[in-house]
């Protein structure tokens, strides 16, 4: 496995972005093109937009994001250690286990804090 | 590496690239015959016969619409976006091997763009590139129904990724159980490793010791490539047209031919994984040589068009899931069952290589 081998990669990458570039440049040029105010201002289906787009969004978006840190680095240990298992026996299947034991202890923690509740009311009356 | 390997090289990748273009023509098509069929509807049957052409005509509409650039986007990530859809698409399927490897010009080519011994991760490298492209085309728009499209985005692609990582490592860990030993992650090997049966007639296929591994990658295919019921992503009617609002024409047109790219290579890396890929009966010496040759094509576009096919019929049948049983489905149900399903197989397998522990 040497560096070669990922040339047929590189060629690809640039075959796809060059097909994107071409028929961008090539609809642009057979397109018409007439700016007016109205078309050109954020689509909010016909109202004028009051604030501007960048606002707030809730935190829990980036908290998924950091436990979804946590379980991708867990798979990729996991990655190393399936490709070996065989020959590390019983000894690897409780290392690995006991690994998985704790980051699984993570999402229960996260999960009974309710990290992983969207503060949506599954029954009842509906909030005011 | 002479002349000749560089062309087969260049032969393999227009072939590929040929290939998934054709592909999405027939897909966008065959999606709207099937559903249609499903909703007791006609479908498209005007272009050409059964209405083949029809996503040739879309597409050559798109091409001669103006393309609006809002005066609120961020302009360079705005015209970056589509690139970063289509690209990866393009890549995912490259390390995808599409037939036995065949003769030409007396050496030994196979019929995949790359062989990686790495593929399994650089497929979960590029899903993840994959979802830079709507993140980046829903905050650069200026727009409200885009960024919170792309947001939902975000989350949902990375929470459904580690359920499908977790698949990926039960079957790299199955496949130590054949061949020489460790488990592999290039998908060749891993087809090679699935030939052969079980008990003489049932195939030696990943999806039939892994049926769990496989439940939760199909589940989290249609996920991460935004399909209904999990196209939470561009929910019309709550997100007009969610990250993609503000494209129009071409630009537009590029997120939709990489999704369809996605959802067929998906599929194939789901056939490969799990389906025992391009193996299948060839009759060599009995039906001609040239024929043996095109089985394994033959036999990997059936089983991938039948996972196609389960992506359509979701569609038509499911609703669409609300934000949070979207996150409950994927971070309580999944990921927790993956690890568990990992861990049982790992026991399993230990138990009938090495015995009890403690003997």
């Amino acid at each position: 496995m040497t560096l070669a081998d990922y040339l047929p990669l590189a060629l690809m990458g640039i075959l796809a972005a060059g097909f994107v570039a071409v028929s961008l440049v090539a609809s642009r040029l057979f397109s018409p093109n007439r700016p007016t105010p109205e078309k050109l201002a954020p689509y909010e289906c016909g109202i004028i937009p009051e604030t501007e787009a960048t606002q707030r969004f809730p935190v829990k978006f980036y908290l998924v994001a950091m436990l979804f840190v946590i379980f991708d680095v867990e798979i990729v240990f996991l990655f190393a250690w399936a490709t070996r298992w065989l020959e590390l026996g019983w000894y690897g299947i409780a290392a690995a286990g006991l690994f998985t034991l704790f980051v699984l202890e993570t999402l229960v923690y996260v999960w009974k804090r309710g990290a992983l509740d969207w503060n949506v009311k599954t029954s009842g009356p509906l909030p005011a | 590496m002479d002349i000749v390997d560089v062309l087969l090289i260049g032969l393999r990748v227009v072939a590929t690239f040929a290939l998934l273009l054709v592909v999405t023509i027939l897909n966008v098509w065959a999606e709207r015959k099937v559903v249609a069929d499903m909703q007791n509807r006609i479908g498209p049957d005007r272009a050409g016969p059964w209405g083949i052409l029809q996503t040739v005509a879309d597409g050559l509409k798109l091409f001669f619409k103006e393309s609006v650039t809002p005066s609120k986007v961020e302009r360079g990530v705005y015209l970056a976006a589509p690139f970063l859809a289509v690209v990866p698409a393009f890549l995912i399927f490259s390390v995808v091997p599409w037939g036995a490897p065949v003769e030409v010009f007396g050496r030994t080519m196979p019929l995949q763009v790359a062989d990686l011994n790495v593929g399994l991760l650089f497929i979960l490298a590029m899903s993840s590139m994959a979802v830079y492209a709507v993140v980046l085309a829903g905050w650069s728009s200026g727009s409200k129904y885009p960024l919170l499209g792309g947001v939902r985005a975000t989350a949902q692609a990375i929470s459904y990724e580690a359920a499908m990582g977790l698949a990926m490592v039960a079957v790299v860990m199955y496949s130590a159980t054949t061949g020489d030993g460790t488990g592999t992650l290039s998908l060749a090997e891993l087809v090679e490793r699935q030939a052969g049966t079980f008990l003489g007639f049932i195939p030696r296929w990943n999806i039939i010791p892994q049926f769990v591994a496989f439940a939760i990658f199909l589940v989290a295919i249609v996920a991460e490539t935004n399909r209904a019921p999990f196209d939470l992503v561009e929910a019309e009617q709550e997100l007009v047209g969610g990250f993609h609002t503000e494209y129009s024409g071409m630009r537009f047109a590029m997120f939709f031919l990489a999704e369809y790219i996605n959802v067929f290579s998906m599929s194939a890396i789901a056939a490969t994984l799990f389906l025992g890929g391009w193996n299948g009966p060839t009759w060599s010496g009995i039906l001609p040589a040239w024929i043996s040759a095109i089985l394994p094509v033959f036999w990997l576009l059936v089983k991938t068009y039948a996972i196609v096919f389960v992506f359509f019929w979701i569609r038509a049948t499911l609703p669409r899931l609300r934000y949070d049983q979207l996150m409950q489905l994927g971070w309580k149900r999944l990921i927790p069952g993956a690890l568990a399903w990992l861990m049982v197989s790992a026991l399993f397998i230990g138990f009938r290589r090495f015995g009890l522990p403690w003997g």
